[in-house]
């Protein structure tokens, strides 16, 4: 589980997040929604470390990540995956060395065993015989499926993504949907899900945290924001004409 | 942001640049890859202008010392002590500024912008170790060995000039760069290779570190990088030469 107790952020002195408390539940895919600029890349960034909060603290079960020293930060780090909006593959390394990067970094398998793990990664996300491929060779869906196979390949406890739909097709998305949330089921670790697409809160969200104004506006499930009456969360949800016609 | 917020910066970065690496195994190997990209590949930029600079020299030298009273022996030690001193050690080094600087600056820089570093850092890599320190040691490396490499072939450009033009003849040439050569020249030159290796890899990796945007602000950090490495070798090229030969 990771809880985050009052995060504050500040940029030229204006606060970006203000005051965020939620907790993200592990098994779970936790979803974080809210449109562009309400603050949810920087709240996920305060959460995994890659910004510091201005005041706050964030919890990965129970251990204060915010008040930890480098070192201890870095054994945490070890435990987390995090799929980028791009994917964030390494240009210079083809896709087999992309996965294997974590284990060559922080295990002691052999090359056999940090293979095998590799194919086993790539093949849970329905990607063949790319090992050879550089990451420019893919397709935006491809890459973020060997982004997800690289998260995954350390068995991180924490799952972070950073939008994992932008860029894709709908049923792409829904394809990445789907296999981020048989992961989080199957491997039974904490994710955190950092989306603007409706489509995915209505898959996968089994708790979903609405930010608006870099505050939380409403915590609830998938099933609630259909009966929710929050203004903002209606307004964001049913952002299109039609969408308010069928509401 | 003013200069002493970059330098503080700056040595903020050193400190978690040169610590001891993470990974030795790892670390080793991107050595070994950086030996290449940074060095090796250089090497037929570097060979070209050697010669080519040396012939320039001796060309220069003679037709500049024409003189009764000074030998023509003179022209031969004046290329060889020109070569040796200033134009191997800096010269080249500007000319690496320009090339692996602005390549370490838009690689990093690019890793910046595409998350790439992030991704690094989530991971509980030290990215900025990771990154730039192979990068710091492979230069250490290499660049004296391209430098003396550029001091045998510029010398070797005036060997050519002398023995296939009438600028002066082969043998006063031979005599002039054999006369009182001193083993702390190359000492001097070497020092000063290193220090500008340092400066050309760690200026050119901040840049690239440091990188905020997109592609137009990557290639912006490649100029600065490569703007700022040519003034700092400038700078200490005065620096060491007066705390060296003085």
């Amino acid at each position: 589980m990771i809880k985050v107790v009052d995060i504050w952020k500040y940029f030229d002195n204006n606060a970006i997040i203000k005051n965020v408390t939620a907790s993200f539940e592990k098994g779970k895919t936790n979803l974080i929604i809210g449109q562009s600029g309400s603050g949810k890349t920087v709240l996920l960034k305060c959460i995994v470390g890659l910004l510091e909060p201005d005041n706050g603290n964030v919890f990965y079960d129970e251990r204060n990540f915010t008040k930890m020293n480098i070192a201890d930060k870095q054994i945490v780090r070890k435990e987390l995956g995090m799929l980028f909006q791009g994917g964030a593959l390494f240009d210079s390394l083809n896709i087999e060395e992309n996965v294997m990067f974590p284990l060559n970094m922080f295990t002691k398998y052999t090359k056999e065993e940090k293979l095998e793990r590799v194919n086993f990664c790539l093949k849970r996300v329905n990607l063949g015989n790319i090992n050879h491929l550089y990451p420019s060779e893919l397709s935006g869906g491809m890459k973020k499926r060997a982004a997800i196979a690289r998260a995954i390949a350390n068995n991180p406890k924490y799952l972070f993504c950073d939008e994992p739909n932008s860029g894709l097709d709908p049923k792409t998305a829904i394809i990445i949907d789907n296999l981020i949330r048989e992961i989080t089921k199957e491997y039974n670790i904490t994710t955190i899900i950092n989306t603007h697409d409706m489509n995915s809160v209505m898959e996968i969200g089994d708790n979903v945290v609405f930010m608006y104004s870099g505050e939380v506006w409403w915590k609830g499930t998938r099933e609630d924001i259909l009966h929710s009456s929050n203004k903002e969360l209606n307004s964001f949800v049913y952002a299109s004409e039609l969408l308010k016609k069928l509401k | 942001m003013n200069l002493f917020f970059h330098i503080g910066r700056y040595f903020e970065l050193m400190r978690r640049v040169i610590i001891i690496p993470q990974k030795a195994s790892f670390f080793r190997k991107q050595v070994i890859v950086e030996i290449d990209n940074l060095g090796l590949k250089s090497l037929g930029i570097v060979v070209i202008i050697s010669i080519f600079m040396g012939g320039v020299v001796t060309i220069q030298t003679a037709f500049n010392t024409d003189h009764p009273l000074l030998p023509i022996y003179a022209v031969g030690f004046a290329t060889r002590q020109s070569i040796i001193l200033e134009f191997s050690p800096t010269i080249i080094s500007l000319i690496l500024a320009g090339k692996v600087g602005s390549r370490i600056a838009s690689e990093i820089g690019s890793m910046r912008v595409t998350e790439q570093i992030d991704a690094l850092e989530v991971m509980g890599v030290n990215s900025a170790g990771f990154l730039i320190f192979p990068k710091i040691v492979a230069a250490l490396i290499i660049n004296p060995a391209l430098v003396i490499i550029s001091m045998f072939l510029g010398i070797w450009g005036g060997w050519l000039v002398s023995a296939f033009t009438d600028v002066l003849p082969l043998s006063h040439y031979m005599s002039g760069i054999m006369l009182e050569f001193s083993e702390y020249d190359i000492t001097y030159a070497l020092i000063k290779t290193v220090v500008f290796a340092f400066l050309i890899t760690s200026i050119s990796g901040y840049f690239g570190f440091y990188t905020k945007g997109g592609a137009l602000d990557v290639g912006h950090s490649s100029t600065k990088a490569v703007v700022f490495s040519s003034i700092f070798i400038i700078f200490f090229n005065l620096v060491l030469t007066q705390i060296l030969l003085a």
